[in-house]
């Protein structure tokens, strides 16, 4: 009988009223989204902000910690997703499921957590610097990067590989065995193995996870105002500085407006990436 | 531990198990330099695991496995040169048709001319030369099999394992491909082969032996002839070929089943034991002649070349395959069976643990 029903709606002809279906969801977009970036953009337009950011030493400054940053997060989460896939799914050991599972649970925790835990570790009162003034009875310990660069871009790294892991044991998965026992059989090492038959396999999963870690890195705000807060400035911080701090809304907006082309721009690269993957299937 | 000049496989007592249970058991069993050894039994029993104990694919938990007169228990299946072909093909999706072939050369470090030489000869051998420069997607399943096996006689391996190698074929592919591969075997004559399948018609079509497996365990061995025409196990019976198989008990020069004598060769049975009569169904006549047995008519079949006859005599299953009856008699009616002395085959009582009253096929 239901289905009768719904086979019923799906017969009728789409119509006018149909059509109105498309009203609210357009409706909120525009109040909640798009009004709002025409507002910032109008802002940013103020004349003269423009050529008063884009000359600015913070903004250069802040522009190329920001690229600098994602470039080395995307590339340090491949390497080490790459090799903890490589593990998870091809060298079989006890618990290495219940591992692939933490991962998933991994990618719903907040960013801030990551540094919470890195604080723990390795700031000035943690764990590392706690056991070096133990052990030597110095006053202070060796580890000080967290406020650095260094120190976002570990946090960021530990935060976003299982971005790129995730959809490497998806494509790992799908490897079949016979192909890699084929290998080894004809003579191939292990190292030739992941290089020749592995890694082909794996490239568009690597590059879908990369440009999604690309994208989020350089929108990153939690992780970069929590450990980097003293030394570490990059767009999205900048634009909270000029807004909240300083309360220079057209530079904020400015600020705002190049970041938003920016990851667009490398959005659209991921859905190209994407789709030409998912068309390699 | 005889050593042996050229090539061949030897397990020695090879047990494999699997998470506590055993998938193989004690396997014994030779295969000579050059010889063709079909592993034939049902799904689960074992044959596809010593194969794999030969790749090294599976570590054994007893027992050695020797190939060309060399310990190969150890050694990594990289370091065996064993060639090795798989039901699913197992082709590099991205390398074109000659670069799956060269992968092998490439993984020793042939160099390049030689590469190149071998890999155009491999690919002649299997008739793929004029596909050299496609993807495997872009090959039917029967072109990417041939290709996968021009890839495994590249790199020139003593022994080439054979892993279904068939089953994903449809059945005017796999009579051709079975041809084919009974050609290459004649131009590689001095190549071990180990070939694994559940299908009778291939192991009898192209193996010099055969192993026939069940339950982990070895239950016979022998030329197709051997196992054909005198099975020693109702087991290899039932399974290499169809048959028929009669409880009977051995008389004074014949034995006497469902209160008739037969004349068969009794051999050295003594009278009074318990024993089994093979007779292929393909050698029932209908009508009257040697060896008459009544019964009454269950179920006809027609196969277009021939009729299959279920015949209940005595409570017991019969079939005949008779050539194209030209008017098969009706369901019930009361038919008359004949077969010829020579034909039925006395089993003893050795391999009466595969049990009565199995699907005789």
């Amino acid at each position: 009988m239901a289905a009768t029903t719904a086979d019923l709606v799906r017969a009728r002809p789409r119509t006018a009223p149909a059509r109105l279906w498309a009203l609210p969801p357009v409706a909120v977009l525009a109040l909640v989204f798009l009004y709002p970036l025409a507002l910032v953009v109008r802002e940013s337009l103020t004349p003269g902000a423009y050529a008063r950011v884009l000359g600015s030493h913070a903004f250069q400054d802040a522009l190329g910690t920001t690229v600098w940053l994602a470039a080395g997060a995307t590339v340090g989460c491949l390497v080490l997703g790459f090799v903890l896939a490589l593990i998870l799914a091809f060298v079989p050991f006890p618990g290495s499921r219940a591992v692939a599972r933490f991962i998933d649970v991994f990618l719903s925790f907040p960013s801030f957590l990551v540094t919470l835990a890195l604080l723990f570790v390795y700031g000035t009162v943690g764990i590392a610097n706690g056991l070096w003034t133990g052990a030597t009875g110095d006053g202070d310990g060796p580890f000080d990067f967290l406020t650095t660069p260094w120190g976002v871009l570990l946090a960021e790294i530990t935060y976003f590989t299982p971005f790129v892991v995730r959809p490497l044991l998806a494509a790992f998965s799908q490897v079949d065995t016979a192909q890699l026992e084929a290998a080894s059989s004809l003579g191939a090492k292990p190292a030739r193995v992941v290089r020749q038959v592995i890694w082909p396999e794996a490239l568009p999963a690597l590059a879908a996870g990369g440009s999604l870690v690309l994208v989020m890195s350089l929108n990153e705000f939690g992780i970069v105002l929590f450990t980097g807060a003293k030394g570490v400035t990059t767009l999205p911080t900048l634009v909270y500085g000029k807004a909240i701090l300083e309360s220079d809304y057209p530079a904020a907006c400015v600020v705002a407006v190049v970041n938003i082309a920016l990851s667009t721009g490398l959005y659209a690269l991921y859905r190209g990436v994407s789709r030409r993957a998912g068309a390699h299937r | 531990m005889s050593d042996r000049t050229g090539s061949g496989v030897r397990f020695d007592g090879v047990t494999v198990d699997y998470d506590g249970h055993t998938v193989l058991d004690a396997l014994d069993l030779t295969v000579e330099p050059g010889e063709v050894m079909a592993l034939l039994g049902p799904s689960g029993s074992g044959k596809t695991t010593a194969l794999r104990a030969v790749a090294g694919f599976v570590r054994p938990a007893a027992g050695r496995v020797h190939v060309g007169g060399r310990d190969v228990t150890g050694l990594p299946p990289h370091r065996r040169g064993i060639g090795m072909v798989v039901q699913s093909y197992a082709l590099f999706p991205h390398l074109r048709v000659a670069d799956n072939v060269a992968f092998g050369l490439r993984a020793r470090r042939t160099p390049k001319a030689e590469t190149a030489a071998r890999t155009a000869e491999a690919l002649e051998l299997t008739g793929m030369g004029a596909y050299a420069r496609r993807h495997p997607r872009e090959l039917s399943g029967g072109q990417q099999q041939r290709v996968a096996i021009a890839r495994a006689l590249a790199i020139r391996p003593d022994v080439l394992l054979l892993d279904e190698p068939l089953s994903a074929l449809d059945a005017g592919l796999r009579s051709g491909m079975l041809a084919e591969l009974a050609r290459l075997h004649r131009e590689l004559p001095h190549m071990s082969m180990l070939y694994v399948t559940h299908d009778q018609v291939e192991a009898l079509t192209l193996a010099d032996r055969i192993a026939v497996m069940d339950r982990a365990r070895l239950r016979d061995c022998g030329t197709p002839q051997e196992l054909y025409r005198s099975p020693r196990t109702e087991f290899t019976a039932s399974f290499v070929g169809n048959a028929n198989l009669l409880p009977v008990t051995v008389t004074a020069g014949g034995v006497s089943f469902a209160g008739r004598t037969l004349k068969v060769p009794a051999g050295q049975a003594a009278p009074g034991a318990a024993a089994t009569l093979c007779v292929r169904p393909h050698l029932v006549g209908l009508g009257p002649g040697p060896n008459t047995l009544r019964g009454t008519l269950a179920e006809v079949q027609w196969r277009g070349a021939t009729h299959r006859l279920t015949v209940h005599v005595g409570g017991h299953r019969m079939l005949a395959d008779l050539r194209e009856l030209r008017e098969p008699p009706p369901l019930g009616a009361e038919v008359e069976l004949h077969f010829a002395p020579d034909d039925a085959v006395l089993i003893g009582a050795i391999g009466t643990e595969a049990g009565h009253g199995r699907d005789h096929r």
